[in-house]
């Protein structure tokens, strides 16, 4: 992967002037880098990487729910995984190989709204087979991030 | 009651000053000879492993013969360097003892070795202290603090029975091409001169490719001790293993010392450094965000009038305080004192380099970033 996004995925807040001093190439060719990709939608976001847990009654909940489906003539899954990814509070939608097709990240406002959600919108499709929803309990690590308990490096301040 | 020799080794006239700076709270150090890095976890789990499954015995005194076969096909892959992991190369508690073994298989009292300054700080007292003597090539900044091919051929005439190289070097962060090199061993190949050559850096040089000096002809191969290790570029300086690769004659007596004075290098430890010369990705990972920081941090110091030669590998610059005619202590003391910055004076890395200071960069971009803030501060008051 290119540099300047390998840079903006772990850092996407990062001045235009650091980012020119640590790769080395000017801030007019760092410009259209930048813009090409997100012309290309190639970068799509930039974003925070939030820890809910720290935050005081927040009590939003997370399910990982597993679908099966039955693919379309022509189309595979792709439809039904459009019909199924644009209700917003679906997260997340992969198409993963093995025992089921589709895995779903939702988030919801308690568990009533993920359970209203799994029977009333999901299960009801025609091409759904089934469901297996799974709530989260607690998160260890997020995009590269461990949340739960920093390293500390226990280095001498100085040292030859 | 202390021998004469030991005596004699003069302390480091910087001591007072590391007192300081571990008195000193919430100081952002640039004085650090290590990684900021903790060692990456597929090495640690490794260890972990090994600790559960009863590892927990001596090895053999040249070290695990599967870590010393891994090293060997290490190099014949990487420069075409072939080691008989059976006779020719020891595995030591860091390149530390490698560099006292290698100094102790080959001096009697009085011969000379030549030390490239500025020198990492062990070089001459552990010669000293082995009862040689230290002459010194003092390289400049204007000839990139590289050994200038006159001022050798000149020490070689005073018949050393050793040099020692360090590339890339700590504390310049200078490295050689495969000319450059060339060009010291044709100077070097027409003595008997054992060249101990070390390379703890190799992982870390950025641009160019790493030229082992044993991989230039065979001949340079049986001169030359060559030492390494896994705690700079693997961040695994607690685990303490280095190595030394040599002809059978020269390792061979190293391991005598070795087998009376340490019997053999931590197992565990040894455990782990054979997950390290797997541990490929975690390695260029660390690589590449020490060669961003470098940009950074070079950039900045040269911006701010401290110049400093882009360095090409392992984590250090070298800046010179010309500008500003102060002695690298006192502005080391100020700048810790005032900003609770801390550097290494470069008086402790020679005496001919009281004008410049060593700045680590293995430390996080935000902390350089704030370092440079309150450095740029400083020197506007001076």
């Amino acid at each position: 992967m290119d540099e300047i996004l390998e840079i903006l995925e772990v850092n996407a807040r990062i001045s235009l002037e650091d980012l020119q001093k640590i790769t080395q190439k000017s801030k007019k060719e760092l410009n259209q880098t930048i813009k090409t990709y997100e012309k290309k939608g190639i970068i799509v976001k930039y974003k925070a990487v939030i820890n809910r847990q720290k935050i005081k009654n927040d009590s939003r909940v997370v399910a990982l729910i597993e679908v099966k489906v039955a693919p379309q003539k022509d189309v595979g899954f792709d439809l039904i995984a459009e019909r199924i990814y644009r209700f917003p509070e679906v997260k997340s939608c992969y198409l993963l190989s093995g025992t089921y097709d589709l895995l779903l990240i939702l988030e919801g406002k308690d568990i009533h709204t993920v359970a209203s959600f799994v029977s009333e919108k999901l299960s009801p499709l025609s091409q759904v087979k089934g469901t297996t929803t799974h709530f989260l309990l607690k998160k260890y690590k997020e995009d590269g991030v461990i949340l739960v308990k920093g390293e500390k490096n226990r280095r001498l301040p100085i040292t030859y | 009651m202390i021998a004469k020799r030991i005596k004699q080794v003069p302390p480091s006239g910087i001591r007072e000053f590391f007192d300081l700076v571990l008195g000193m709270p919430d100081v952002i150090s640039l004085g650090v000879g290590e990684p900021d890095f903790i060692t990456p976890w597929r090495i640690r789990e490794k260890a972990i492993t090994a600790l559960e499954e009863g590892f927990t015995s001596y090895t053999s005194n040249s070290g695990l013969f599967s870590l010393r076969r891994d090293i060997s096909n290490n190099f014949k892959k990487k420069y075409s360097l072939s080691y008989n992991p059976d006779k020719e190369i020891l595995i030591t508690v860091g390149v530390s003892e490698g560099f006292d073994l290698a100094l102790r298989a080959i001096l009697d009292p009085r011969d000379k070795v030549i030390v490239v300054s500025p020198y990492y700080v062990a070089y001459p007292a552990l010669v000293e202290i082995n009862s040689g003597r230290a002459i010194y090539l003092v390289t400049k900044e204007q000839e990139g603090f590289k050994i200038s091919p006159e001022a050798l051929s000149k020490l070689v005439e005073q018949k050393p029975k050793a040099i020692i190289l360090n590339y890339p070097s700590n504390p310049t962060g200078i490295t050689y091409s495969h000319q450059e090199l060339k060009e010291i061993w044709r100077i070097l190949s027409r003595k008997e001169v054992i060249i101990i050559s070390d390379e703890t850096y190799e992982e870390l040089t950025y641009e160019q490719k790493h030229v082992c000096f044993s991989s230039l002809d065979k001949k340079a191969k049986q001169q030359t001790i060559l030492l390494n290790g896994f705690s700079k570029g693997q961040a695994m300086t607690g685990f303490r293993v280095g190595f030394a690769c040599g002809n059978e004659k020269i390792i061979s007596a190293m391991t005598k010392i070795h087998s009376y004075s340490m019997l053999c290098g931590p197992i565990i430890s040894q455990i782990a450094a054979c997950e390290a010369l797997r541990a490929k990705e975690d390695i260029a990972y660390m690589r590449r965000e020490y060669k961003r920081r470098r940009n950074f941090i070079a950039e900045e110091l040269n911006r701010l009038g401290l110049f400093t030669i882009k360095p090409q590998g392992a984590f250090y610059c070298f800046s010179s305080l010309k500008k500003y005619k102060v002695n690298s202590l006192d502005f080391a003391k100020q700048l810790l004192f005032k900003e609770k910055i801390a550097v290494v004076p470069g008086r402790a890395f020679g005496k001919d380099f009281d004008s410049y200071i060593r700045i680590s960069y293995a430390n996080s971009l935000d902390n350089l970033k704030e370092a440079i803030v309150r450095i740029e501060r400083f020197l506007k008051a001076l």
